[in-house]
């Protein structure tokens, strides 16, 4: 197993648990956790990608990367104060519960 | 080397997947976020590791120090401490998991059938200095978006997640 190989797969794997408690859990924080572990995911397959690619001095990967942890945490204030606001009008967070919408 | 790959890699990937299966399966929501904070640790070594340093110190400030903390709060003004749920998962939780399963298989046949046999070229690693020129030069648009999508979304958050206001002015 080369090291590349061994960083994507790593990398899959972290998107896969990500993408299992996304769908899987029923409380909308947990869901935001794992949208959090997806986006980690992706920024270990650019740095991967930055480190063995042809010209890792020009940076581009790690810039991206670096980028995506600003807006992740941006994305992460937004989504919990969403959560925070709906438990203070419907006191809960259960998923199952949020039917209003339901068509 | 263990399954080919090296000691420090194989610890921090492991300390990484630990810390996600535990955020995925354990039944206090205090001890996923917890969990949570083991697996961003891991990612920031496994970044320390490829001579990412600048991203796995960010990766440390802004997610051990900013978005567990967030979570944290989030999960105390939601819910008490303590409180175990009874009904964890979602009901169609079989098809999520079949899912997820699907997404890395898929995932993991595409790499290990295309990757090319390629090594890590040598290089210097990248200075402080190196990673701010590049910000203020080519990277000066991005960066002022960033800061404007940054405020903006701080404020928003702010905004939604504050006590309506009634009409005569007084909090609810």
């Amino acid at each position: 197993m080369t090291p590349l190989t061994a960083y994507l797969l790593l990398a899959a794997m972290i998107f896969a648990l990500g993408l299992g408690i996304a769908l899987t859990r029923r409380v909308a924080i947990l869901v935001l956790i794992g949208i959090e572990l997806m986006l980690n995911a992706a920024n270990l397959n650019l740095i991967a990608f930055w480190r063995f690619g042809p010209h890792p001095e020009a940076l581009t990967g790690m810039m991206f990367a670096i980028f995506s942890i600003a807006v992740a945490a941006a994305e992460a204030a937004v989504g919990l104060g969403l959560v925070i606001a709906y438990h203070r009008h419907a006191k809960t967070t259960d998923l199952d519960a949020m039917t209003r919408m339901k068509g | 080397m263990i399954f080919g790959v090296g000691l420090p890699f194989f610890l921090a990937a492991m300390i990484t997947l630990i810390g996600a299966l535990a955020a995925a399966t354990m039944r206090n929501l205090v001890h996923c976020a917890l969990s949570l904070t083991v697996a961003f640790g891991g990612l920031a070594l496994i970044y320390l590791q490829l001579d990412a340093q600048f991203a796995g110190f960010a990766q440390i400030l802004v997610y051990i120090g900013a978005v567990a903390i967030l979570v944290v709060f989030a999960i105390l003004l939601t819910r008490g401490v303590g409180t175990t749920l009874i009904h964890v998962y979602a009901q169609k939780w079989v098809l999520g998991l079949l899912l997820a399963a699907g997404v890395f298989a898929l995932l993991g046949w595409a790499v290990l059938t295309s990757i090319p046999r390629v090594a890590a070229p040598a290089i210097a690693v990248p200075t402080v200095l190196a990673i701010g020129q590049s910000l203020m030069y080519d990277y000066v648009l991005p960066l002022e978006i960033t800061a404007v999508l940054l405020t903006v979304a701080l404020i928003g958050a702010v905004i939604v997640a504050m006590p309506e206001f009634k009409k005569n002015g007084g909090a609810e």
